[in-house]
């Protein structure tokens, strides 16, 4: 049914009707709209059976699903930023134990400086975490990203990372189709565990491996992330001949076919690099968007060949990893091992800094041009960010970076968006 | 496409503003995404919520920077911000007040844009009238409405009927309407004179 309804909503929906048993979760913006909206549903009585547990931590909220899917149940939570680094440990915990939770991440900044705002810092510091990490390109994708989720993750046997921008999809309303219960039910069987802990047939989880086997369960992880580069597009391909639509898959190519240059995205920010491609391909520049849904399992082949006969490849992301560059940019580069292909980084959106098409017309002209740096910080502040290096070096005690530069920008009022 | 700006305060239902218009623009058939600007989350602070329609899916995710309206639920923000950043040279401006844009000090602005797309209403005072309480926001989209034509005051209702319950509902109803009537009485009478 189509809806204009805001993208945590429709997230609480499509989650609803994948049945999930035990939802656990502790609010953090900008996920709380999505588990408020289901603990409405399990409230009401509209989810059951489902226990919602209210727990004290991020760290209890992980807890909670791994006991909870160990037992069997479909577990769902979400979380964002802090709240994904204080679950730290325990989300490796269920991955290594190949229990498939669902979690979205509503994508944020993470401190210091606090920041609520959106940027991917959050999700690609858990990178290599053995979760699956999937990236919405909108708030429809996000719904069917969802449900895609729990059949993807039960299959293998693996959690599943859904990971949408912050705000700038949970709290955008727009239209969105949201299918019927029996058309869920359809796609997505009841869970069947492959390990389950039943009174009526004892076994435990949770060994402790020595070098004797450790490197083997490693490697199944790793093996298992890599089938699934079979899984993802086969329960995309089912998704979209019973729903009518394409979401998720590995990647999508936008404009690529006959493109020079191509500019590779995560995320809500590849609409707008859409609308920036279709304005350049009208004055005749050869320009496309290559946008990646799945980010782990990285599909290397995949990329490359989206990628190999374009002349120049610019990766826009919303992370970076301080001292090196690019965290996407990494794994793009390796994809394209041997290829002599112009190559850019650009870091846009961090803290939630509007990435407009203005900007991104300025960047990617001078990436064709081959006039950008190699690693480009789009609309930094050379201002305030010179002020405190001058200060920095005729001041022993120059003080707090993040109070200075508030000071120099002055009263944020000034700018009215 | 059609990109509006609401400015206002926290507590003003400013966010809520650019919901309700996205679910009346759906109503009516069109595509719609509205989202808000978090600048600040405290009562009384600087609020910017945006509402962008169209008849094709809208991919663009900036803020809107040269919107074609704008809505300003809290009049004491007109000479804080520059509020008129970015309009359109044909833009319609619909302010929360009972003054006109002569006697709030915006006669620049008078002679920068069209004249008969600028208008103030008294929203606040219709919303104590009917709500009892100072939220202009459903109100203002009932101006907007006989103002530009671009939406229906049926679409609003409608909207209305989604976010809010029983007797809220009937009351930014009533409100709405009454600025609806309020506007186009405006209208008339200015092609009148």
């Amino acid at each position: 049914m189509l809806k204009q309804t805001e993208g945590s909503r429709a997230v609480a929906e499509a989650v609803a009707l994948c049945r999930p048993e035990v939802i656990c979760a502790y609010p953090i913006s900008p996920q709380t709209h999505i588990v408020e909206g289901l603990g409405e549903r399990v409230k009401s009585g509209a989810l059951a059976p489902c226990e919602f547990i209210n727990v004290e931590s991020e760290f209890a909220a992980m807890s909670v699903a791994i006991g909870a899917s160990a037992a069997g149940a479909r577990t769902y939570t979400a979380t964002a930023s802090q709240g994904l680094l204080f679950m730290t440990e325990a989300v490796y915990n269920a991955s290594g134990l190949g229990l498939p939770i669902v979690m979205t991440v509503a994508n944020r900044a993470i401190g210091a400086p606090i920041n609520i705002w959106n940027d991917h810092s959050d999700s690609m510091s858990q990178r290599d975490c053995g979760w699956i990490q999937l990236f919405a390109e909108s708030n429809q994708e996000a719904l069917d990203l969802h449900i895609q989720a729990f059949k993807l993750a039960e299959e293998l046997s693996m959690p599943v990372m859904v990971c949408m921008d912050g705000f700038i999809l949970t709290h955008a309303y727009e239209r969105v189709d949201i299918p019927e219960q029996a058309e869920v039910d359809a796609f997505l069987p009841p869970y069947e565990p492959r390990q389950v802990l039943d009174p009526a047939d004892p076994v435990s989880i949770g060994a402790m491996v020595g070098p004797e086997a450790f490197t083997e369960v490693r490697y199944l992880a790793h093996a298992k992330q890599l089938s699934a580069l079979e899984v993802i597009p086969r329960i995309a391909n089912e998704f979209a001949e019973r729903f009518g639509r394409r979401s998720g898959g590995l990647l999508r190519g936008y404009r690529t076919d006959d493109a020079e240059t191509i500019v590779v995205a995560l995320g809500s920010v590849i609409g707008t690099l859409q609308d920036t491609a279709d304005e350049m391909r009208a004055e005749g520049i050869k320009i496309g968007v290559l946008g990646i849904q799945s980010f782990r399992p990285f599909p290397l082949a995949a990329v490359r060949a989206a990628l190999e006969n374009a002349q120049r490849v610019v990766v826009l992301e919303k992370s970076f990893c301080v001292g090196l560059g690019g965290v996407v940019s990494t794994d793009v580069r390796l994809a394209l091992s041997g290829l002599q292909l112009h190559g850019y980084t650009v870091v846009a959106g961090l803290g939630g800094r509007a990435i407009t098409k203005a900007s991104l017309h300025r960047t990617l002209r001078a990436a064709i041009a081959d006039t950008l740096e190699p690693l480009t910080f789009m609309d930094l502040d050379w201002r305030i960010v010179n002020r405190q290096l001058e200060r920095e070096a005729q001041l022993r005690r120059s003080g707090p970076i993040a109070e200075n530069l508030l000071r120099d920008v002055g009263a944020i009022a000034i700018k009215v968006v | 496409m059609l990109q509006i700006r609401f400015h206002g305060r926290g507590g003003q239902g400013v966010v809520t503003a650019a919901e309700l218009l996205s679910l009346a623009a759906f109503e009516q058939g069109r595509f719609a995404q509205a989202f808000p600007s978090f600048g600040s989350e405290r009562t009384g602070a600087p609020v910017v919520a945006f509402c962008r329609i169209d008849d094709r899916e809208i991919r663009l995710r900036e803020p809107i920077l040269a919107p074609d309206v704008l809505i300003v639920q809290d009049p004491t923000l007109l000479h804080q911000i520059d509020l008129f950043q970015g309009l359109d040279s044909a833009g319609y401006v619909l302010i929360n007040s009972k003054r006109s844009f002569s006697e709030l000090g915006l006669d620049t602005i008078e002679q920068r844009f069209r004249r008969e797309r600028l208008r103030t209403l008294p929203a606040t005072e219709i919303a104590l009238k009917h709500l009892g309480r100072p939220l202009p926001n459903a109100v203002l989209l009932g101006g907007f409405a006989a103002l530009s034509g671009l939406i229906t005051l049926a679409a609003v209702a409608h909207a209305i009927g989604i976010k809010f319950q029983g007797k809220v509902a009937e009351a930014n109803v009533a409100a709405a309407t009454e600025a609806f009537a309020y506007i186009q009485r405006e209208r008339e009478e200015s092609v009148g004179a």
